[in-house]
């Protein structure tokens, strides 16, 4: 986009916009990462209802994504990020993170190895100077791909019967495993992954072909309850799910700018992702410390007393001393409970004594309230149909 | 083959000297150099002395290994074209005579304690592992205070005026005091001898209050060449570590520094040979260390982008000159070390074209014809010169290095006629000749520019100015560490202190 007018467009359509455009009623558009796309096409409750009980799609095409080919491609993702790399087998997908040298936080991701030496890395922030940096000394090219990929996700429990009807054999697709199949003119690349903590796909293929592929799924699903989802949906999908988002639940560390907010992955229960044995990655030095004097910070599920949502709500011990602080909430239609991811001082985790502060706008003036809240397990939702193979028809 | 508990890769001053230390703690010390002979940048490059540490002189006895001084006070005469020099005798110009305008006589002589005094304040700094700007950083706060107290105590006035020059210019602080232009080209000459820096950049000042620290045997300022010149301070240097116990092996060029598991554990020479240590000193530029022998594999990338990032540009050339007569500067005396340098303008305009790749039409230099003082066993007469500018990465190298040669001798000529016609025999190094051949990044004499922004807890890098690595066992011990360059052995000494106190 050299074009000199690009102020005249501040939001770009997606390859799917005809489409999303269309089917968004309400008109509630928000800005993700420069792109127009919707929070709500309809009806909120509607479209969470599709991702738990019958099947969604939703417009992924703003996610960033990078191409990372070479003889060095392992090696370079092996430093780049503190999960081994080398156990990624070729035709699956893995969560992962990456660190500055002080072990805090740049981002998490989705980690697709395509071949032997050609990967795509997925993720919220944009990180090309960090990863042209990390490349120098390997054999490796990273490519910012995002605008090359079409990308759709389809998730809830009539996703695979959907992607049957659409000609689509995914009955051998197995959790974190994806598959190629030829699609119209050309070709789509389909993983068994998502953001919903539910059965679900995303399906990627180059932009020409996005219409197509929206069109192809709408007449596949229109008797499994198919419907376009926004963002506002997949928020309490993935709440729900217990995933976190960079940005919501913590801030990357290039653009943190108070020390005593940056976070590494240990401070935000990621530390099941770090291979100590691989060797060494970006922030390994940081992180051994930090393990040796144990974190600061834990990062928890909460059951909250009350229907409220407790977004942003400071957390206290025994309802005075400051414990931490909510970074997503919301009133789970599926649980039919009050929960929250938070950031808790990591000696408080066991603490029978939490509470959340939560402010209630009530025609023009707040309602405070003080609401005991639990430490729960995550993820809070998580169906037996997420990892069944074949997928079960609904 | 014997086992050694410590490899110091590079036997330059500071690596004999970090190598000297720690085998009289009691190490095995293996000293690998690349080179034929051990010496490193102090035989190459440098001819002549100013700030060798009395710590290392003393402590390694190089009194006792053969170093003599031929002076320990080298006169300077800043030559004019038309034979009206500029005499600067004892140090630092402490009496001028000459083409010397009477006022500056005694501007100068303010001026010149005043620098000493700040130089001679700042000098503890030299010794000290460079403080860390961290709240746990465990800074040796008394000492420091002691810099903080010794500047206060000069008396309100002259703190002042330490903190006005301290981050200025050269150029804009000698216009301030002086008008001889003589002088003033001497002197911005000196003050960013070996930097990438002219008399007007900016911070040019504090490198050369860094220069001035340093001394020749207990004299601040003074400038020292041994008996048989440079090299015979390597020499004495590598015996007394020699003497000391410390093993040097010649031609055995460091491929890459093993590492397992963040620690280091020897080395790999580019012959496949691999030795091992506990403990592996680097004495050759931290940027050459990480980057090439260690490699992004081992290093987080913050570090290492860093490390590619460090601003390593050399900005001096050596030149060397076979002579069959003893040139005559228009009557200057030729024991003298002579400077070219008319003026503090022609120091920046000889910098301007080197800012583009570019070679300057004339360049400014310090001669040394060490063949006036000794004769040579030939009859012929060698001159070594410093000159500067040179570009470090022109767009045609040999192109350049031919028209560097021609301004050179045009500007020896202009100065002593005839010269040319007696040259028999001429080396040139640009810096990119200089890496080529010391493997310094950039030609960069200091192994890594000394400007303020890498000095002190930014020298090499923030990060890991103490000598440390992000590497277990891997220590860094160059002239790319703190204080600096020079051949003085001061950062191998502190590097050897900070492992003793690591243990």
């Amino acid at each position: 986009m050299n074009d000199l007018r690009h102020y005249e467009t501040p939001l770009l359509p997606t390859p799917f916009d005809a489409r999303t455009a269309a089917a968004c009623k309400t008109h509630a558009w928000a800005n993700w990462g420069g792109y127009r796309t919707v929070t709500t096409f309809e009806d909120l409750a509607m479209e969470h209802s599709a991702i738990r009980n019958s099947a969604s799609v939703y417009d992924l095409c703003p996610m960033i994504k990078y191409r990372i080919e070479g003889p060095d491609a392992v090696a370079f993702l092996d430093r780049l990020t503190p999960r081994n790399v080398a156990k990624l087998r070729t035709g699956s997908v893995h969560y992962t993170i990456w660190c500055d040298d002080a072990g805090h936080l740049l981002d998490d991701g989705t980690l697709f190895r395509l071949t032997d030496t050609r990967f795509r890395l997925c993720c919220q922030e944009r990180h090309l100077p960090w990863l042209l940096d990390s490349a120098h000394g390997f054999d490796v090219t990273v490519t910012e791909e995002t605008e090359d990929i079409a990308a759709l996700s389809l998730q809830g429990p009539t996703s695979a019967e959907i992607l049957r009807r659409a000609g689509i054999d995914i009955d051998a697709l197995k959790p974190f495993r994806m598959m190629d199949v030829p699609f119209a003119t050309g070709r789509l690349m389909i993983s068994r992954t998502g953001f919903t903590g539910d059965l679900g796909y995303e399906l990627w293929t180059t932009p020409d072909l996005a219409l197509p592929l929206w069109d192809r799924l709408m007449e596949a699903g229109h008797l499994h309850g198919l419907r376009p989802i926004g963002s506002d949906a997949l928020n309490i999908a993935r709440l729900e799910a217990g995933f976190i988002i960079t940005g919501y639940d913590f801030t990357p560390a290039h653009v943190c700018l108070r020390e005593d907010r940056l976070r590494t992955p240990l401070d935000m229960g990621l530390g099941w992702l770090i291979d100590w044995e691989k060797g060494h990655f970006t922030g390994r030095n940081a992180l051994l410390k930090q393990r040796a004097k144990g974190p600061e910070w834990a990062f928890v599920g909460l059951e909250i007393d009350g229907n409220i949502p407790a977004d942003g709500a400071i957390l206290y011990r025994a309802q005075k001393h400051e414990a931490g602080v909510v970074t997503g909430a919301c009133w789970s239609p599926t649980l039919k409970r009050n929960i929250a991811l938070a950031q808790l001082r990591a000696d408080l985790v066991k603490s029978p004594d939490l509470w959340a502060e939560i402010y209630a706008l009530r025609e023009l003036h707040y309602a405070k309230m003080m609401m005991r809240a639990r430490v729960v397990d995550r993820p809070f939702y998580t169906p037996a149909r997420r990892t069944l193979t074949p997928a079960a028809r609904f | 083959m014997p086992s050694f508990d410590t490899i110091v890769i590079g036997a330059g001053p500071n690596g004999l000297a970090a190598a000297h230390r720690l085998a009289k703690g009691g190490a095995s010390v293996l000293v690998l150099e690349a080179g034929a002979a051990p010496g490193g940048g102090a035989a190459a490059l440098a001819h002549l002395s100013y700030n060798l540490d009395p710590r290392v002189e003393q402590g390694m006895d190089l009194a006792r290994h053969g170093l003599t001084w031929a002076t320990t006070a080298l006169p300077t005469t800043a030559l004019a074209a038309d034979g009206n020099h500029l005499r600067m005798d004892g140090v630092l110009g402490a009496r001028l005579s000459g083409n010397i305008d009477p006022a500056d006589a005694k501007a100068w002589a303010d001026l010149r304690a005043r620098l000493l005094r700040f130089a001679a304040i700042l000098a503890p700094l030299n010794t000290m592992t460079p403080p860390r700007p961290a709240a746990d950083a465990k800074n040796p706060l008394l000492k420091l205070a002691m810099i903080g107290l010794k500047a206060r105590m000069m008396g309100a006035a002259e703190f002042r005026e330490l903190g006005r020059i301290f981050l200025t210019n050269v150029f804009d602080l000698l216009d301030d005091e002086l008008r001889s232009p003589l002088l003033k080209g001497a002197l911005a000459f000196d003050a960013t001898l070996g930097s990438w820096l002219g008399p007007r950049s900016p911070n040019s000042v504090l490198p050369w209050l860094y220069r001035l620290s340093g001394a020749t045997q207990g004299q601040q300022g003074a400038l020292g060449l041994p008996e048989g010149g440079m090299p015979a301070l390597a020499t004495a240097m590598a015996k007394a570590a020699v003497a000391a116990g410390v093993t040097i092996r010649c031609n055995a060029r460091v491929a890459r520094i093993e590492v397992t598991d963040g620690t280091a554990t020897g080395v790999t020479l580019t012959s496949g040979e691999e030795i091992t240590a506990k403990r592996i000193v680097s004495a050759l530029a931290p940027k050459t260390t990480l980057t090439a022998l260690i490699g992004p594999r081992h290093l987080d990338n913050g570090l290492y982008t860093r490390a590619r990032h460090q601003k390593a540009r050399g900005g001096a050339a050596r030149l060397d000159l076979t002579l069959s007569s003893l040139p005559d500067f228009r009557g200057a005396d030729p024991t003298h070390r002579l400077l070219i340098a008319p003026s503090d303008q022609h120091v920046e305009r000889a910098f301007n074209p080197v800012k583009y790749g570019e070679v300057p039409e004339e360049p400014v230099m310090e001669l040394l014809i060490p063949t006036a003082r000794t004769p040579a066993p030939d009859g012929q007469h060698r001159l070594s010169a410093i000159v500067q500018y040179a570009p470090h990465a022109p767009a045609d190298r040999d192109a350049a290095r031919a028209a560097m040669l021609a301004a050179c001798l045009l500007q020896l000529e202009r100065h002593a006629p005839g010269l040319t016609a007696s040259v028999t025999e001429t080396r040139l190094r640009m810096p990119y000749d200089i890496e080529a051949e010391t493997g310094l990044p950039g030609g960069n004499w200091h192994a890594g520019e000394l400007s303020v922004e890498q000095m002190l807890f930014l020298r090499p890098l923030p990060g890991i100015a103490q000598y440390r690595t992000p590497i277990t066992g891997l220590w860094l011990a160059s002239a790319g560490c703190h204080p600096g360059g020079g051949v003085s052995g001061t950062p191998g000494w502190n590097a050897a202190l900070a492992m003793e106190a690591e243990r």
